[in-house]
């Protein structure tokens, strides 16, 4: 006699598996709830609350420092995610070229930011920096994150890469095209939603970064993450409620925007 | 025909697909920026203190590594000291536990995901990457305000009266963990759920119709075909996690020191760059052999299968 | 059908070898010759595997031969690059571009000729007009159906004016009903245009009716060429016999002017086709086409019905004779006029049995 009885759906549901997946969904997301609403406190204590209040937003708004952080922040995220995804480009084109050996070495190099430790790769650039003389500050900073931005801006390229059916190459050589115009016309046009998608996702990870800015980051090169850890260390105000959260509101827009790019299917 | 045009070899069907060296700027920039510093890290490491702690001196000593084992009295006289070790120890341990804990809590919610019906997939695995795309110092931060003595959990404990005095779980070792498990658990959801996806729910069905309870079935059936993304699960979360600075920073409170904020001292308030180089070899050292033992239980359990569960989070 | 017209296409002695995962060789062309006429259309039949779209594909310049010449218009191509070959292909799986308009599809050849841009648009709008896709030209690709986006293709490839059009399998992908109207499309566009069209597919049908000349692939090699009737009517191997329409085969031995076949003793040398059995001696193949095989009813016949059963309009009838199992077809048989296990005569009449090679 066969215990399969009833419809498919509720055989795959193993016991508990949903409930526990309710609760680590609200694990993940009511930490960040606090966040967001300890920031509209009127009190100056975090977690007593006294009453809703926009002023923090206004505060944190004026706050010279945060608006330099911020800056800082952007100028690095900028220029990162337009280096990241220039060699992220060229590198998903390069690897398929490549011969195995190099493309295992390339592999491990553009993954190893992922696997090693951070503060292994943060005080290595912070030492690499001090012998060769690079002063540290924003360029220095924006160097070490497009390290680590290449894997997050190569991925999606080179998924759109590799989707690209082989005999639209030939097609257009045959047609009369060598390999600029092939580039130009063909690749870089299939490979748009992929570089966009890799920028977006370069550009929140080194937005959101803070070890290697830390590390880096010497007089004036203050990021907005490492203005925030600087506050967390002074005094724990909704002040750093609001930040987190105007923070929090980028990286959410990013990655929607992202996501919404890579699922449409445009072709 | 189209079998064989796809797997023949073509010479000039390579027009426009470009060539190896579109890679090399890439490659230059990655030798100098990821090569480069663990090249330096290793130097340092045998290089001596400089006078006033920034930078080293060029002087060649295996003082940093006689540091890890023994301290040396004002007289000068070595005495054995496990300190350093056994903070190094702790940091492996941290790691292991956040990782058993996201892995006990993955599970049941990446196999939940994939037997959901395939629009809704999407939209959860959305929402499970959201929180790794988010700054990991707010996600840190967050727990800060959750269990601190006046936080949400003590308020709520206090108001059902089952404690008067609120509890002290912020600066505990709790605290780190919960912020570990918390920053890493995304990173062994996804490559879990990247395994769990490609499995073939009806073979569950083909088990249950042979008889198989619901517990046969997810520890004979479903469990051996989620293992490749449970090996690379521990192996995004495990490594990165040995190296982690924030959690113990600001929910350890300086009492659960992990291996990251010895170092990040040295290369700070210590002035110690050597010793720290040192410790971060140290720390390589330990993520190397955690790499082997996954190589090496990947080549046994999935034949080397993990690509796609590696890469799963993006 | 221009077929006097000179040469368009010459190919001497074309070898290419690919490397197998294994470590090994396969031989793809094995010293290939084939000469196609300016006008022409000519079609490359085989099954998978055997070589032919290798050789399309070597005309095109996506692969380079390892040996042999290859000739267009007289001039040597082997070591002109793709893209300055005045060659066109229409690809197996279309191979559009999915950003463009199909507007911008067709011209794109013509761009990269650097053409004026008054003209892209003629030519456009002409290569438009002839596969009937005028009015669609601001579509994309993904918006049209798979035979649109067929004509696409051939409408890209034509606007170039090539000197020959290749086509690799272009109606594979298409359902039977398509694939019939797409056939007579090709020709009509290929007796419009006069550009030489050269076809690759591996079905039988498609070869007959399409091709002015046929030329049949078998692991790597040409084994047979001719107009399609000839090729039918002659095949020259027993490869050839059963991959075009079908054909009995049967082992015999030959000597002299005659061929002695079990179960049907000596042929007279009046069934036999003329040519052939001169040069046979020992043991030979015979084909005998299964419209050709008669079959009456016979209580001292030599076969036994095994099975008859009506396909269409016609009967066909499988015979056992001694070990063998013939194969016949008669059209506008009554019902019921043979059944299984009737004793029957079976006979080749003059003329329709061929000595082939093995």
């Amino acid at each position: 006699m066969s215990r399969a009885r009833g419809t498919g759906e509720s055989l795959k549901n193993f016991p508990f598996f949903g409930v526990i997946s309710i609760i680590v969904f609200a694990f993940l997301y009511v930490p960040l709830v606090f966040v967001v609403g300890y920031s509209f406190n009127a009190n100056r204590v975090v977690t007593v609350w006294k009453g809703f209040t926009f002023d923090w937003y206004a505060e944190v708004l004026t706050n010279n420092d945060i608006q330099r952080a911020l800056m800082n922040s952007l100028r690095v995220a900028v220029v990162a995610t337009m280096m990241s995804v220039l060699l992220a480009t060229g590198l998903a084109v390069g690897l398929i070229r490549m011969v195995r050996a190099g493309r295992t070495f390339a592999w491990s190099l553009i993954m190893a930011p992922l696997i090693i430790p951070e503060i292994v790769f943060a005080i290595g650039t912070l030492a690499l920096f001090v012998q060769i003389r690079v002063p540290l500050g924003v360029e220095a900073i924006t160097l070490a994150h497009v390290a680590f931005c290449i894997p997050f801006a190569l991925l999606p390229i080179r998924a759109r890469l590799r989707s690209i059916d082989l005999s639209i190459y030939e097609a257009a050589a045959d047609l009369g095209a060598n390999e600029w115009p092939i580039f130009r016309r063909i690749t870089l046009p299939l490979l748009m939603p992929g570089i966009v998608a890799g920028a977006l996702l370069a550009f929140i990870i080194s937005l959101d970064d803070f070890l290697v800015s830390y590390f880096l980051a010497g007089p004036g090169g203050t990021t907005l993450p490492v203005y925030i850890f600087s506050m967390i260390r002074n005094a724990i105000t909704p002040g750093v409620n609001a930040v987190s959260t105007l923070l929090l509101l980028i990286s959410l827009l990013i990655v929607t925007g992202s996501y919404l790019i890579t699922r449409r299917r445009r072709y | 025909m189209a079998s064989t045009t796809a797997t023949q070899p073509r010479k000039h069907g390579r027009a426009g697909q470009g060539s190896w060296w579109a890679g090399l700027p890439g490659i230059l920039f990655l030798i100098a920026l990821v090569l480069g510093p663990l090249i330096i890290i290793v130097i340092y490491s045998f290089l001596s203190r400089a006078k006033l702690g920034v930078g080293v001196k060029w002087i060649f000593t295996t003082q940093p590594y006689v540091e890890l084992f023994y301290s040396e009295s004002l007289s000068g006289e070595r005495t054995f000291d496990p300190t350093y070790l056994q903070i190094l120890f702790n940091s492996a341990l941290y790691s292991l536990v956040t990782a058993v804990v996201c892995l006990v809590l993955s599970i049941p919610i990446a196999i939940w995901i994939a037997t959901r019906p395939p629009q809704w997939r999407t939209a959860l695995v959305f929402l499970v990457t959201i929180p790794f795309w988010t700054s990991l110092l707010i996600r840190t931060y967050a727990w800060i305000i959750i269990l601190n003595d006046n936080g949400p959990i003590n308020a709520a404990l206090e108001w059902t009266r089952l404690i008067s005095e609120p509890i002290a779980m912020l600066y505990t070792p709790f605290a780190t963990s919960v912020g570990l498990v918390y920053a890493f658990l995304p990173f062994m959801i996804l490559p879990i759920y990247a395994s769990a996806e490609r499995f073939d729910f009806r073979l569950a069905e083909a088990a249950y119709d042979l008889g198989a309870t619901r517990l046969t079935v997810l520890r004979r059936i479903v469990l051996p075909a989620v293992r490749p993304g449970v090996i690379a699960g521990m192996i995004l979360v495990f490594i990165p996690a040995l190296g982690s600075y924030l959690a113990p920073e600001l929910l350890g409170g300086g009492k659960t020191s992990m291996i990251a904020n010895v170092i990040a001292a040295q290369f700070g308030a210590s002035r110690n760059w050597p010793f720290g180089a040192a410790l971060s070899v140290m720390v390589l050292v330990i993520t190397m052999l955690a790499l082997v033992v996954f190589a090496v239980v990947n080549r046994r359990a999935t034949k080397g299968g993990t690509r796609q569960e590696l890469e799963s989070f993006l | 059908m221009a077929a006097t017209a000179g040469s368009a296409l010459r190919i001497r002695a074309v070898s290419k070898t690919f490397p197998t995962p294994e470590g090994g060789e396969v031989l793809a062309l094995d010293a290939v010759s084939l000469e196609v006429a300016d006008g022409s259309f000519t079609v490359l039949l085989g099954p998978s595997g055997c070589g032919k779209t290798t050789l399309l594909r070597c005309i095109a310049g996506l692969e380079s031969p390892d040996s042999g010449e290859i000739e267009l218009k007289g001039v040597r191509i082997d070591d002109v690059p793709v893209w300055k070959r005045r060659v066109n292909t229409v690809f197996q799986s279309y191979a559009l571009f999915p950003h463009m308009t199909v507007a911008h599809n067709v011209a794109f050849g013509l761009q990269m000729d650097k053409l004026p841009k008054a003209e892209i648009a003629r030519k456009v709008d002409a290569a438009l007009e002839m596969v009937r896709l005028s009015g669609l030209g601001a579509r994309r690709p993904s918006q049209l159906s798979g035979g649109q986006q067929q004509r696409v293709a051939l409408a890209r490839a034509l606007a170039k004016e090539p000197e020959v059009l290749l086509l690799d399998e272009p109606l594979s992908a298409l359902d039977l009903k398509l694939r019939r109207g797409m056939q007579t499309e090709l020709k009509r566009l290929q007796r419009e245009t006069s550009i030489t069209f050269m076809l690759v597919t591996h079905d039988q049908d498609e070869a007959m009716s399409m091709g002015d000349q046929v030329a049949v692939f078998d692991s790597g090699r040409i084994v047979q060429v001719g107009p399609p009737r000839d090729v039918y009517l002659a095949p020259r191997t027993r490869f050839v016999a059963d991959f075009i329409g079908e054909a009995n085969i049967l082992q015999g031995t030959a000597s002299a002017q005659t061929i002695t076949v079990p179960g049907f003793g000596v042929l007279s040398t009046d069934a036999l086709a003329t040519d052939g059995v001169a040069a046979a001696d020992g043991q030979v193949f015979i084909a005998v086409r299964p419209e050709s095989v008669t079959i009456l009813p016979a209580a001292d016949g030599n076969g036994t019905v095994v099975d008859a059963t009506f396909v269409g309009g016609d009967l066909h009838i499988d015979v056992k004779v001694g070990d063998v199992v013939i194969s016949a077809r008669q059209a506008g048989a009554a019902p019921g006029a043979l059944s299984a296990g009737d004793t029957v005569r079976v006979a080749f009449p003059s003329g329709s049995v061929r000595v082939v090679e093995a």
